[in-house]
């Protein structure tokens, strides 16, 4: 029941020296952690003796940019360069838990938390300093970890320690330096893990390895919610050294030789039980409008409540439907993970978004108290939400201590693509009308929604269900009933889910939860109602837009684009080839990052084909430590919501996923990548907001408002296939 | 066990292996330890496991041990290394066209074939040339600054 010491890290030996990569030696230095107090600054940072800072951060980076954001955070309030700044990250023993990395909050929170500790950790310095050099702490600088008078006594802040590490309180009133004075923060200082990650020297938790380990594969029923009703085993006997593990409806091959477990995976026979479970891909918005349902939920309900009422029968409303489809996490490394449990305790190498939170769910399946087991993170391929990693983490653990042995779990690329949990499918209902001046006169949003996806915690585990084992409730989905709502001065609004029981496929949260669709439905039904005014897109956004933000990025992307005022298209060009604009706009969440986002595009109508020429948009998140990195991120939120909106649907039939390879869930290819143009709006003075989630929410609506321009067509149904674009140009 | 002589970044390497229809990809991650070599789908279709054989970029999760032996292959720890990478590396590290860098090294390697075909290659050929190379996170544009980038070609951001 003791928790993990130092000294027990080391005797696990050289596999906690590779785990430290990052940290090198001086995380070995430090002392037993455990679980770690949000209010001590040295839950956070620790200072070495030679004035260099170590960084202790819950929050980790997804490749992201963190690893530099952070660093160039503490540096800037420590006045200490990145080059002496170390950073160990989700490492359960030695990390505090700042919560799961999610919810574009790395640095709008977990950045925040570590500036304040080094703003605490720098006054506590300098009161220490003050007292060894008998002067006032309003006499002496920090620089470069060096404490310095100004008749030019100085002493090294490492030195302040005598031989016992410093224990100074968290104090959150600590000042920060004053944002006119920064030279770090808002640099775009180079990534420190790019070097490794080109040159194929960067250490991946598929790249782990441990002495006597053994290669492991799960053998997945052929149908979901099958039972396991026997097993060969002889059918692999002619595999070098495999082993079969069967717990319950739980199966799995290991061997020292990984080919063998590839090929054991394959060949051995086993009976399963015949079931059809699932409502099939093109039932779903069936289930969706039959239930049953857990909840109906008035999430906005504002202004005259007669004017919304009447939107029922009102011959003069617009109403339209949306929907938005299951969609996988889409990870180009199939989900990985290393344990090695032991009697007295276990350790859990995971890429998981949520290292603390996996904790107890690897120690309930091992029938472990928590403070045993510690899960050390290391970078997978890009999430972008829980996908197999907590899964893949479990599952090592299980057989590690089933084996007796250190064991890597490798998905494979249909296991990726047909078990990670899905993006749950929204379906949305938008009514309005107009007043005669041209302006929204009231709004109805209804939208239907797994009940599973409000938040709640509750993402089973494959294994431990198959197995019989019990685990906790699981990752939080994510909150995806936000911005159903118009950014926009409209009086009357309501916005009501219909909560339905269950899901047709296990949900999870992927990039910017349900706020993609959302957004979709929203600003494309913004521009249905531009239209049905004959108005200007953005004319019609700007005419009811106040926010001094919103309308900034705005304005901005009109220029950027060379916006020429008029109202889209409702029959386009009769030209093959028709070509069109569009935008969209979001104020993520309604209280983060504004972004508007223009697209231009070309649409050859015999084909369907839809081509993204080029892509403008303008990003307001407030104060950016690293604008390069934040570029990084709009661009990818660009070309991966591009690419869910064009290609992207998890297709299922009645016992299982279909679309299990790149053939059958295609992804957007480099030919289809278009122009780029991002301009970012620095706030030095203001608090930073997150960059990782709010550009991709108004990609599909930007996209979808274009081809309307061009063509006429409008497509309300994700994704665009060309089967739907030629089926919309037909109507 | 049947022993494999395979030409890997420079030097002969044996491989041991009782399957010689075994993947190249697991002799060069797991007997070799040349992690840039990526498992992505072992179906040819994602490129993170792209190499060089005989100076062509191939997929290692297709080719087999016995069809890879007496050939010569290169991997991205064989062009460069962090603090001497090699001309393409170094522009992905100026261009920072990496995020999660998973798909990285097999962008690295296709974008080395290219250059060594078309030493000036326009963005459309680049574009073309990478058609086979997957990534989640949306780096493409900045790995098509790269490509530029290595050139000698500087493209208009």
């Amino acid at each position: 029941m003791s928790p993990i010491t130092r000294r027990q890290l080391l005797l696990q030996g050289s596999a906690c020296i590779v785990a430290f990569s990052w940290a090198g030696h001086a995380a070995q230095a430090q002392s037993a952690r455990g679980a770690l107090p949000l209010d001590q600054l040295d839950s956070f940072l620790a200072l070495q003796k030679d004035g260099s800072v170590v960084i202790y951060s819950g929050k980790v980076d997804l490749g992201t940019g963190h690893r530099i954001a952070m660093r160039q955070m503490v540096g800037e309030e420590l006045s200490l360069s990145v080059a002496r700044i170390e950073m160990v990250e989700g490492d359960s023993a030695l990390t505090p838990n700042q919560g799961p990395t999610a919810g574009s909050t790395g640095v709008a929170r977990g950045g925040v938390e570590l500036r304040q500790a080094a703003a605490s950790m720098r006054e506590g310095l300098l009161a220490l300093a003050a007292q060894r050099l008998g002067t006032e702490v309003a006499a002496l600088t920090l620089e470069d970890g060096r404490i310095a008078t100004s008749d030019g006594r100085s002493i090294g802040a490492g030195e302040l320690m005598v031989g016992q590490p410093l224990k100074l309180p968290m104090n959150p009133k600590a000042p920060l330096k004053a944002p006119s004075r920064y030279t770090q923060v808002g640099q775009s200082l180079p990534r420190p893990d790019i070097p490794a990650k080109v040159t194929g020297r960067h250490l991946y938790v598929h790249d782990f390895m441990l002495p006597g380990m053994l290669h492991a594969r799960i053998v997945r029923p052929p149908a979901v919610g099958a039972s396991l009703q026997s097993v060969d085993e002889s059918s692999v006997s002619h595999l070098p050294g495999v082993q079969v593990v069967r717990i319950r409806d739980f199966l799995a091959v290991a061997s020292t030789d990984e080919w063998a477990a590839v090929r054991a995976a394959r060949e051995l026979k086993a009976q399963w039980s015949t079931v059809e479970s699932l409502t099939s891909h093109e039932r779903v918005v069936e289930w969706m409008r039959k239930g049953p349902f857990a909840a109906d939920e008035d999430l906005v309900h504002k202004g005259n409540a007669a004017r919304i009422e009447a939107l029922r029968d009102a011959p003069d409303r617009l109403q339209a439907t949306y929907y938005w489809p299951l969609q996988s996490h889409g990870s180009m490394g199939p989900s990985c993970s290393v344990a090695d449990v032991r009697a007295d305790g276990a350790t859990v190498w995971t890429a998981s978004q949520a290292s603390h939170r996996l904790v107890a769910a690897c120690a309930a399946a091992l029938g472990m108290d928590a403070s045993k087991v510690r899960t050390v993170y290391l970078d997978g391929a890009g999430c972008y939400g829980m996908n197999g990693h907590d899964d893949a983490s479990v599952e090592a653990a299980m057989l590690s201590k089933a084996l007796g042995r250190p064991v890597r779990v490798q998905w494979s690329r249909e296991e990726e693509l047909g078990w990670d949990p899905k993006g749950p499918p929204q379906l949305l209902e938008l009514s309005a009308r107009l007043t005669p001046e041209g302006r929204v006169d009231a709004w109805f949003t209804e939208m239907w929604l797994p009940r599973a996806t409000a938040n709640l915690a509750w993402i089973p585990l494959l294994s431990p269900a198959a197995a019989g084992l019990p685990q906790p409730k699981g990752q939080s989905t994510g909150l995806i009933s936000q911005n159903g709502d118009p950014p926009y001065g409209v009086d009357a609004v309501r916005v009501q889910a219909h909560w339905i029981d269950g899901a047709p496929l296990r949900p999870s949260n992927i990039r910017a939860p349900g706020k993609v669709g959302n957004t979709f439905a929203v600003e494309s039904f913004v521009d249905e109602l531009a239209a049905r005014a004959k108005a200007d897109p953005i004319a019609f956004r700007l005419q009811d837009l106040s926010n001094p933000r919103g309308r900034e990025v705005i304005e901005r992307l009109a220029k950027l684009m060379q916006w020429r005022t008029r109202p889209s298209r409702s029959a386009g060009a009769k030209t093959p080839a028709a070509r069109g604009r569009g935008m969209a706009y979001v104020h993520y969440k309604h209280n983060e990052t504004f972004v508007a986002m223009g697209m231009e595009v070309e649409v050859d109508r015999d084909a369907g084909a839809v081509r993204v020429l080029r892509v403008a948009c303008v990003q307001d998140c407030g104060l950016m430590i690293n604008p390069d990195a934040v570029r990084a991120q709009v661009e990818g939120n660009i070309l991966q919501t591009l690419s869910r909106t064009l290609y992207e649907e998890t297709r299922f039939d009645r016992t299982r996923v279909t679309s299990v390879d790149w053939a059958r869930y295609p992804l957007l290819r480099f030919p289809e990548v278009p122009r780029l143009d991002i301009e970012l709006v620095q706030r030095q003075e203001l608090p930073p907001l997150g960059a990782g989630e709010a550009a991709a929410t108004p990609v599909p609506a930007a996209l979808a408002n274009a081809i309307f321009d061009a063509t006429g067509a409008r497509l309300r149904t994700v994704p665009f296939t060309r089967e739907r674009v030629k089926a919309q140009l037909a109507t | 066990m049947t022993q494999y002589r395979l030409i890997v970044n420079g030097s002969e390497q044996q491989v041991d292996a009782w399957d010689g229809d075994m993947p190249v990809l697991y002799a060069l991650r797991n007997t070799l330890g040349l992690h840039a070599v990526k498992f992505g789908c072992g179906l040819g279709q994602c490129g993170a496991c792209t190499v060089l054989v005989d100076g062509q970029p191939q997929r290692s999760c297709l080719l087999k041990l016995a069809d890879a032996a007496g050939r010569t292959i290169v991997t991205a720890e064989g062009l460069g290394t962090p603090e001497k990478p090699h001309a393409v590396q170094a522009a992905f590290i100026q261009e920072q066209a990496a995020q999660c860098g998973y798909c990285t090294n097999g962008m690295v390697m296709s974008s080395v074939a290219l250059l060594a075909r078309n030493p000036k290659p326009t963005r459309e050929q680049a574009q073309a040339a990478l058609a086979g190379n997957l990534c989640r996170c949306g780096s493409h544009d900045r790995v098509l600054k790269a490509v530029a980038r290595a050139s000698g070609q500087r493209e208009a951001s």
